[in-house]
C-alpha cells in the first residue's frame, strides 16, 4: 500500500520539480533530450573494462541536475531501486572473467570484478542521466520537443494522455487497495479476487475514456494535443548542445581520469 | 524483464531503436487512419490502467510469491496490433524515464522485445487463429488456455530479445547457454502466472461487457480484422539484428564479445582480413589523436590481450600489450579516478554555493 503511495509521490514530483524557474528551464527541450541521447551514447561506448574513463561523465548528471536544482538524494533513491537487473546480468562477471587485470597494492583484480564495475557505473550514469532529464525538462516539454524532432503526433499524444492519466487511474487503484485491505485483505490477493477487481477498475478506465473524448470532441479537439508554449531555437541552445556534445566526444576519446592521476604521480613530463 | 542500458552496445541499441521505430511509425499511422474515433482517449486511459495494474499483486498459486500482469497481450486484444503497440511502446518509455526501468539506449530494444513479440506475434498467430477454431473445451477453458500459451510465447521470444541483444553487445562474459537457461525457464514461470492473470482479466470483463468483443472475443473493441505484415516485421527484427551486427563489427576499435562469438559460431576467425584492417585503421587514427599516446595506447592493448582467441587483430597492438599489466598503469587509472570523482563532487559543491549566495542575495535586496 505505502509502496503504491509512494511510487505515485515520486511520478508526481520528478516531474513537478521542472516547473522550477532555474538556469536550464530556459534551454529548448530538444537541446536537452538531444545531449542526454549524446550522453548515454557515449558513456556505453566505452569497451567493456573501462572504469576509470568512465568517472568523467559523471560530471554531466550531477552538473545538470545542480543547476535544474535537483535534489539529489531521491534521484540515488531511484538508481538503486532500479539496480536489481544490471546487478543480476553483471553478478557473473566476476564468477566467469578470472583473468588478472591489474594490479594494485598488490592484489590483483580480476577482469570480472572490472567489468562487473563497469558495468554498475555505466548503469548509475545512464539512468542518472534519464532521471535528471525529466527533472529538468518536465515530462510535457519532453513530448513537445519529441513531436518537434519528428516522433509521430499519435505517440506523442500518447504519451500525454497516459502521462496525465495514470497518476488518475493509479490513485484509484490505490483506494480501491485500501478499502480491500481495511476489510482484512492480504498484502497479494488470490486471481479469484484480482480478476474481478482488477476487471472492474478496467471497465471503470473504458467509461472514462468515453467520456474523455466526448468532452474533447465538444472542445473541438481534432487528433493532437496543443501547447501553449512555442518553441524557440536559441544560440544558447546551440551552444549548449555542441558543448555537451564537445565534451563527451573529449571524454570519449582520452582517459581523462588516467591523465589526471599519471599528471598527479608526476609520470608526465 | 528490462534491458538495461548498461548491457548495450551503441551499435545494438541503435539498431533496435532503428527497428522499434519503424514499426512504431507504421503503427501510429495505423492508429491515424483508423476509423474507431474514441481511439486517442481509450488508448491513453488503458496505457494508465497497465500501469495501476502493475501496482497491484495477486498471489502466484502453490507458491508464496506474488506477481503482476504486464500488459501486452491485454492492450492488444482489448485495441487491436497497432494501437497496443503504440500504448506499449509509451508505457515503457514512462518507466524509462520515471522509474529508471531500462535505459533510454534500450528503450528500442525494450519495446521490441515486450511490444513486437505480443503485438504482431501472439495475438495475430496465436490467439485470434486458435481462438477461432473449435475446440473440445468449453470457451472459457478454451480462451484461457489460449491466453497463457500466446503469452508464455511472447515472453518467451522476449527474453531470447533479452539475451540476444546482452551477447551481441558483449558486455556481460555470461555464455550464451548459461543466460538462455537462466532466462527461459524463468520467464516460462512468469508467462504462465501473466496469462492465468490476463486469461482471468478478459473473463471477467467478457461476462460484464460481451458487447466489447464483437466478433467471438477474438477481436474485442478493434476493428475489423487487418491483415498482419507479420514478414515485414520479422524482416524488421532480421534487419536490427543484422545492422546492430555489422555496426558493432565496424564500432569497436577492439576485438569484442561479438567476433569471439561470431569466429565461435562460424568456426573459423573468416573475417579477418577485414577486420585487422578496421582495426588498423582505427588504431592509427587514434595514436593520432591521443595526446599522450602511451596512456591511450596502454589502455587500448589491455583489451586486446582479453580475447585470445583472437590473437591476429592482437598483433597490431601486441608489443605494447603486456605492460598493460604494469601497476605503475593501474595506479594512475585509480589515482586518477578517485581524482575525477573528488573534481565531480567539489564542482557541484561550488555550483551549489554560489546558486545559494545568489538567492540570498537576491533575497537581502
Amino acid at each position: 500500500m505505502s509502496s503504491i503511495q509512494s511510487a505515485l509521490n515520486d511520478f508526481a514530483s520528478l516531474d513537478a520539480l521542472a516547473t522550477q524557474q532555474t538556469a536550464l528551464s530556459g534551454l529548448d527541450p530538444r537541446a536537452k533530450v538531444l545531449a542526454t541521447l549524446g550522453f548515454i551514447i557515449a558513456a556505453v561506448s566505452f569497451d567493456r573494462y573501462a572504469i576509470a574513463a568512465l568517472l568523467p561523465f559523471a560530471l554531466f548528471p550531477v552538473v545538470i541536475a545542480v543547476l535544474g536544482e535537483v535534489p539529489l538524494k531521491p534521484i540515488g533513491t531511484k538508481i538503486l531501486v532500479a539496480a536489481p537487473f544490471a546487478i543480476m546480468v553483471g553478478v557473473f562477471n566476476p564468477l566467469l572473467d578470472h583473468k588478472p587485470l591489474f594490479e594494485i597494492f598488490g592484489i590483483s583484480v580480476s577482469g570480472g570484478w572490472v567489468s562487473f564495475a563497469s558495468i554498475l557505473i555505466r548503469f548509475a550514469l545512464t539512468v542518472a542521466a534519464a532521471l535528471v532529464l525529466v527533472a529538468t525538462t518536465g515530462f510535457h516539454q519532453i513530448c513537445v520537443g519529441l513531436a518537434r524532432l519528428g516522433v509521430p503526433q499519435v505517440f506523442t499524444t500518447q504519451l500525454l494522455f497516459l502521462h496525465r492519466y495514470s497518476l488518475v487511474l493509479a490513485g484509484e487503484v490505490s483506494r480501491m487497495n485500501l478499502a480491500r485491505e481495511l476489510r482484512g485483505g492480504a498484502k497479494s490477493l488470490p486471481l479469484i479476487v484480482y480478476g474481478p477487481m482488477l476487471g472492474h477498475l478496467l471497465l471503470r478506465a473504458m467509461d472514462r475514456s468515453q467520456r474523455i473524448y466526448q468532452a474533447m470532441i465538444s472542445r473541438g479537439f481534432n487528433g493532437e494535443i496543443r501547447s501553449s508554449r512555442v518553441l524557440h531555437w536559441r544560440t544558447s541552445d546551440s551552444l549548449f548542445l555542441a558543448a555537451c556534445w564537445f565534451c563527451f566526444m573529449g571524454a570519449r576519446q582520452f582517459d581523462l581520469s588516467h591523465l589526471l592521476g599519471a599528471i598527479l604521480l608526476g609520470r608526465v613530463t | 524483464m528490462h534491458m538495461a542500458d548498461a548491457l548495450l552496445s551503441p551499435a545494438v541499441g541503435v539498431g533496435f531503436w532503428a527497428a522499434s521505430g519503424t514499426v512504431l511509425a507504421i503503427s501510429s499511422s495505423k492508429v491515424r487512419s483508423d476509423p474507431r474515433e474514441y481511439l486517442v482517449p481509450l488508448m491513453g486511459v488503458l496505457g494508465a490502467f497497465v500501469f495501476a495494474a502493475m501496482m497491484i499483486n495477486f498471489t502466484i498459486p502453490g507458491t508464496g510469491s506474488s506477481g503482476h500482469i504486464g500488459g501486452g497481450l491485454l492492450l492488444s486484444i482489448l485495441l487491436g496490433p497497432y494501437a497496443a503497440f503504440v500504448v506499449i511502446a509509451s508505457v515503457l518509455t514512462v518507466q524509462a524515464l520515471f522509474f529508471a526501468d531500462g535505459g533510454l539506449l534500450a528503450l528500442g530494444a525494450n519495446i521490441f522485445n515486450l511490444g513486437v513479440f505480443p503485438c504482431f506475434i501472439g495475438l495475430p498467430l496465436i490467439y485470434r487463429p486458435l481462438l477461432k477454431r473449435a475446440g473440445a473445451l468449453t470457451f472459457k477453458r478454451r480462451m484461457a488456455a489460449i491466453t497463457v500459451l500466446a503469452t508464455v510465447i511472447s515472453l518467451q521470444l522476449g527474453a531470447l530479445g533479452v539475451v540476444t541483444q546482452t551477447q551481441l553487445s558483449g558486455i556481460s562474459s555470461l555464455p550464451l547457454s548459461a543466460f538462455l537457461l537462466l532466462m527461459q525457464p524463468i520467464h516460462l514461470a512468469i508467462g504462465l502466472i501473466e496469462g492465468l492473470a490476463t486469461a482471468t482479466l478478459i473473463h471477467f470483463v467478457r461476462e460484464a461487457r460481451p458487447d466489447l468483443f464483437v466478433d467471438d472475443g477474438a477481436t474485442g473493441m478493434s476493428s475489423s480484422p487487418s491483415k498482419f505484415p507479420t514478414k515485414l516485421i520479422v524482416g524488421l527484427g532480421v534487419l536490427a539484428l543484422v545492422t546492430a551486427g555489422v555496426f558493432s563489427w565496424f564500432a569497436s576499435s577492439q576485438p569484442d564479445g561479438l567476433e569471439w562469438s561470431i569466429a565461435r559460431v562460424t568456426g573459423r576467425p573468416e573475417l579477418d582480413a577485414t577486420e585487422s584492417f578496421v582495426h588498423m585503421r582505427l588504431a592509427d587514427f587514434q595514436k593520432n589523436l591521443a595526446l599522450f599516446p602511451d596512456y591511450k595506447f596502454s589502455f587500448d592493448a589491455k583489451d586486446a590481450v582479453q580475447e585470445p582467441t583472437k590473437q591476429k587483430e592482437g598483433a597490431t597492438t601486441a608489443p605494447e600489450a603486456w605492460p598493460a599489466v604494469d601497476a605503475g598503469t593501474s595506479l594512475a587509472g585509480v589515482v586518477g579516478g578517485l581524482a575525477t570523482l573528488s573534481l565531480v563532487t567539489l564542482v557541484a559543491y561550488l555550483l551549489r554555493r554560489r546558486r545559494k549566495e545568489a538567492v540570498s542575495v537576491g533575497t537581502g535586496d
